[in-house]
């Protein structure tokens, strides 16, 4: 275990900048912490978590895929990707780690996703354990302890330290490049955290959420509930519980056409909108409550199913402070389970 | 002045219910910590009385919602007795004004909706609690003026609710109920606000301050609508941006540039019917001041052709949309456009 | 890790384009060299596309044992298919899969088993490739039914091979009907679900099931009736598909992605998922 003084912090900051890009925390205009390239004089965010999940880096928002030539009835196809960097994603919470794990079984798995994985085997993660969860935070409910953050290089924060842990050979070389700048370090410290921590997380009002009601399988009992309505009642169809979603995946892909030639794009999608699959003959999900229902099960059931059990959802809390009406998986998980006997 | 109480609310929600008056409510409905409030329809009294809730994070403006639930309300009609029944709505004074302009517009029909305006204190905004109070909230509550709050890492605290108060509240336009089949609490008056000096700050920079301040407000968008979906003026069957044919469809932009297009037309298109009730800006989960945009052509629409408020009244017709001998020359915009240039 | 570009499409050529029905073409595409864009088995689908237009699956309806071209019978109801029947042949379009799983044509749930095809208007298209197939490994299986019918007369697709070869291959029954009364049509007028039970199958075979909702719908209530069993129904799906790999989300319904897990489902499969689609 490696560590650093805070009031160095900067001294650490450097050395990764001076080897490769670092994105880490930083506080914007509007007191939002947002993901950022660090550079001298940016300062790192105290900030929980960022409003926007760090999944804009394996699968951002927008990415151009291909490009093409249009010559008379002649197409060339160019694949305009540039040879990768590798990056340093710094800060990344518990939550929002495991959410890259959920995020590499859609992707990664056969066939796999050259454009995701590339960036994926590039992008060196470095975790941080939280110290202070939020009201909103309900990760344990999925198996997350955040106070022993996974990634390539596990990091706690205590009140003048940061101690640094490598959990993969990735890890272990970017801890090789920052010997100079660390000393070596005893675990005392972040036992010390880890337990405090714990005792916190059962204090959190969402502790005691409960998930065994759900998982694969459980389409049947979950599909028809009659909760459905009044969960989706109100929902406005917009997409920001699916775009700050760390896990949500779903994309679509279309072109533009620059007047010089023709750009394939992927971005994100959402199955909260309206087209979302419609289709020159008609639209399976018509209605708000089947697209809404279909985003939950999707999370709670269908996900599950495909995946040993491991839920979509990371209880990161980000849909609970974020959705313009309040609406969010822990809402729909206490009124379906609730429900069950009825 | 007296404060109105959830209690208050569901007593004469009840009350109506009960009488046969009206089949459904149109209200809030309590959440996990006291702040998360979501818009909710009850059915019944039970239901009122198990989750319906009053009070300083009442925030959503219910209007919108007349639109598609009135539709509802006509299918249930026909298909049952035909009943009188209606759709009670609680409206807060800018609320009421969103329903005015509905109204205007014939986007619900008014004879299904019975209206009880409700007096408002103003609306907190939980950004600006946690920003005082920290993270780890375990309960907020309101005692008298204050905002009184547990924490889970600072201890208990008293706020100031001025201190915390939504920007739309701290700069309200109007305490003024401008539509209601009845009054619960007390209607105020329009208000002299100062609604406009943040206009105004931006109108003063240098065209490049103000696109650097434009830019960077406006990359932050992710595009998921929720201005769009919850603004009660952005009622189109079909919206442009959602239609592939348009052109213009898109999930995520494609470049920088059409983010601020998305806004920019948007603006355009709310322009003269926007209330100003700030939903734009509270549902932003980037917190980008979307407000602005609309201010700034309230601003010149009063300016040009004297102080026009959509939704004051129903009927009116917007000074865009109607033409007077008196209407400001073409050629004065222009000059005055490039002035500020 | 095993990288396959499978987003990134080839460039294919359009070398002939007959005219079927009134909306419906039927595209032969062939790489620029004069190749196969790939191998597939019967039932799997190719994402076409045209750059700035959009992209969309098709089911590839000639069959795997032509080894020379892939040919697309596609009916013109949006953007990509309505620009595809303004194409000239020497056009090119891209084209990127196969995806999809296949009917089981190997397996012993198709091999030595009776075959009877059901299909209604561009239903055709996905089962002509199945058929074909069949054809041509005429040994592995028992008889061939094909019950198809179409609004009218002018809709039913690749008429013409149906009429010069299939209805002259041994123990291949062809059964023909339309919507509608013709004076021109002196076959069997009525709805295709009416006309299997009329046939009166008996359930010792397999059914091949596609064609628009409604009919599929209906169809398997005939069937049913008639003493078929849910694992002895075919059918193949069409949802709303951009990545054609399982990831985009677009046809997921319950647990399955119909790009990647179907669009072959046998009815009891389908039973199993979430009454979406």
């Amino acid at each position: 275990m490696r560590k650093i003084a805070l009031e160095n912090i900067d001294m650490l900051f450097s050395a990764i900048s001076d080897k490769m890009s670092l994105f880490l925390p930083v506080d914007q205009n509007d007191g939002k912490a947002a993901y950022t390239k660090w550079e001298e004089g940016k300062k790192w965010s105290c900030a929980l978590n960022t409003v926007k999940s760090p999944k804009d880096f394996f699968f951002p928002q927008t990415e151009d895929m291909m490009e093409f030539k249009v010559d008379g009835k002649n197409i060339e196809v160019i694949d305009t990707r540039k040879a990768s960097e590798d990056f340093v994603v710094f800060g990344v919470r518990a939550c929002d780690v495991r959410a890259f794990d959920i995020l590499d079984r859609v992707f990664l798995t056969d066939p796999c996703d050259s454009y995701y994985a590339t960036k994926r085997e590039h992008g060196i993660i470095v975790s941080l354990a939280c110290t202070r969860p939020s009201e909103t935070c309900f990760c344990t409910a999925f198996g997350i302890d955040p106070s022993n953050p996974k990634a390539d290089v596990s990091a706690w924060k205590t009140e003048k330290e940061l101690y640094m842990q490598s959990n993969t050979e990735k890890g272990e070389k970017l801890l090789k490049v920052l010997a100079d700048v660390t000393d070596e370090a005893d675990e005392e410290k972040v036992n010390e955290q880890k337990e405090q921590i714990s005792s916190i997380m059962k204090r959190l009002p969402l502790a005691g959420l409960d998930t065994s009601e759900f998982g694969g399988g459980k389409t049947d009992e979950f599909f028809h509930s009659p909760a459905w309505d009044e969960l989706s009642e109100t929902c406005l169809g917009c997409g920001t519980c699916t775009f700050v979603c760390p896990t949500c995946q779903c994309y679509d892909i279309k072109d533009f056409n620059t007047g010089k030639g023709i750009i394939r794009y992927r971005c994100w999608d959402s199955c909260m909108y309206s087209e979302f699959t419609r289709m020159a003959h008609g639209n399976n999900r018509n209605s708000q409550k089947e697209r809404f229902r279909q985003r939950f099960m999707h999370k709670l059931v269908y996900y599950p199913e495909n995946n040993e059990g491991i839920f979509g959802c990371v209880g990161c809390g980000r849909c609970l402070s974020r959705c313009p009406i309040s609406m969010n998986i822990v809402k729909v998980m206490k009124a379906l389970g609730g429900k069950e006997n009825e | 002045m007296q404060k109105i109480t959830t209690e208050q609310l569901i007593e004469k929600a009840a009350e109506l219910m009960n009488e046969g008056k009206v089949a459904s409510v149109l209200g809030w409905e309590k959440g996990e910590f006291g702040y998360d409030v979501t818009p909710g329809i009850f059915g019944s009294v039970d239901e009122l009385k198990a989750k319906f809730v009053y009070g300083d994070f009442s925030a959503a403006n219910l209007s919108k919602y007349l639109v598609k639930k009135t539709e509802m309300v006509q299918g249930q009609a026909l298909v049952f007795l035909k009943t009188e029944r209606k759709i009670l709505i609680f409206l807060k004074p800018c609320d009421s004004y969103s329903f005015n302009q509905l109204l205007t517009e014939h986007r619900f029909d008014r004879e299904k909706v019975y209206a009880v305006g409700v007096q408002c204190d103003g609306m907190v905004d939980i950004e600006k609690v946690k920003k005082i109070a920290g993270d780890g909230l375990l309960s907020v509550d309101t005692s008298g003026n204050d905002v009184v709050v547990k924490t889970l890492y600072n201890g208990d605290m008293k706020i100031a609710k001025a201190d915390v108060l939504a920007e739309r509240c701290v700069n309200c336009k109007s305490k003024k109920h401008v539509a209601y089949d009845e009054l619960l609490g007390e209607t105020g008056e329009v208000i002299d606000s100062n609604r406009f000096d943040e206009v105004e700050r931006i109108e003063k920079m240098t065209p490049d301050e103000r696109f650097a301040f434009w830019q960077n407000e406006l990359s932050k968008c992710i595009r998921c609508n929720a201005c769009r979906d919850a603004c009660p003026a952005c009622t189109c069957e079909k919206c442009v941006f959602d239609n592939p044919k348009s052109g213009v469809e898109n999930k995520s932009p494609a470049n920088s540039f059409e983010e601020k297009l998305f806004h920019i037309i948007r603006a355009y298109h709310v322009a003269g019917r926007c209330t100003d009730c700030g939903e734009c800006s509270r549902v932003c989960p980037q917190n980008i001041p979307l407000h602005l945009l609309n201010r700034k052509f309230i601003k010149d629409i009063n300016e040009f052709y004297g102080d026009y408020q959509a939704g004051a009244e129903v009927g009116s017709r917007a000074p865009l949309v109607d033409y007077t001998v008196n209407d400001v020359e073409p050629g004065e915009v222009f000059d005055r456009g490039d002035e500020n240039a | 890790m095993n990288k396959t570009e499978t987003l990134i499409p080839k460039v294919g050529v359009i070398t002939d384009v007959r005219i079927d029905t009134a909306d419906i073409k039927t595209f032969r595409v062939v790489t620029p060299d004069g190749k196969k864009a790939f191998d597939h088995m019967p039932g799997q689908c190719a994402m076409l596309s045209i750059p700035g237009v959009g992209e969309a699956m098709f089911s590839i309806t000639s069959s795997p044992t032509n080894t020379e071209y892939m040919e697309f019978s596609i009916k013109k109801c949006g953007c990509v298919t309505e620009w595809l029947h303004q194409a000239e042949v020497g056009q090119q379009i891209t084209i990127r899969g196969p995806y999809g799983n296949a009917f089981p044509v190997e397996s012993t749930e198709f091999r030595g088993k009776k075959l009877l095809f059901i299909a209604g208007g561009i239903g055709i298209a996905p089962l002509r490739s199945v058929i074909n197939y069949c054809r041509h490994y005429r040994d592995n299986y028992k008889s061939i039914n094909l019950v198809y019918g179409s609004r009218s007369m002018d809709d039913l697709v690749n008429y013409d091979e149906i009429l010069n070869e299939w209805t002259k291959d041994k123990e291949m029954y062809i059964y023909l009907t339309v919507d509608k009364e013709d004076p021109d049509w002196v076959k069997h007028v009525g709805f295709v679900p009416n006309y299997v039970k009329e046939l009166k199958y008996t359930p010792d075979r397999v059914a091949i099931v596609c064609g628009p909702p409604i009919m599929i719908k209906y169809t398997v209530a005939a069937l049913k009736e008639l003493g078929f069993k849910d694992k002895q129904i075919y059918t193949t799906m069409e949802l709303r598909m951009k990545c054609g790999v399982g990831k985009c989300g677009r046809c997921n319904i319950g647990s399955k992605y119909v790009c990647k897990d179907g669009p072959v489902f046998r009815y009891d499969e389908l039973g199993e998922l979430p009454d979406e689609y």
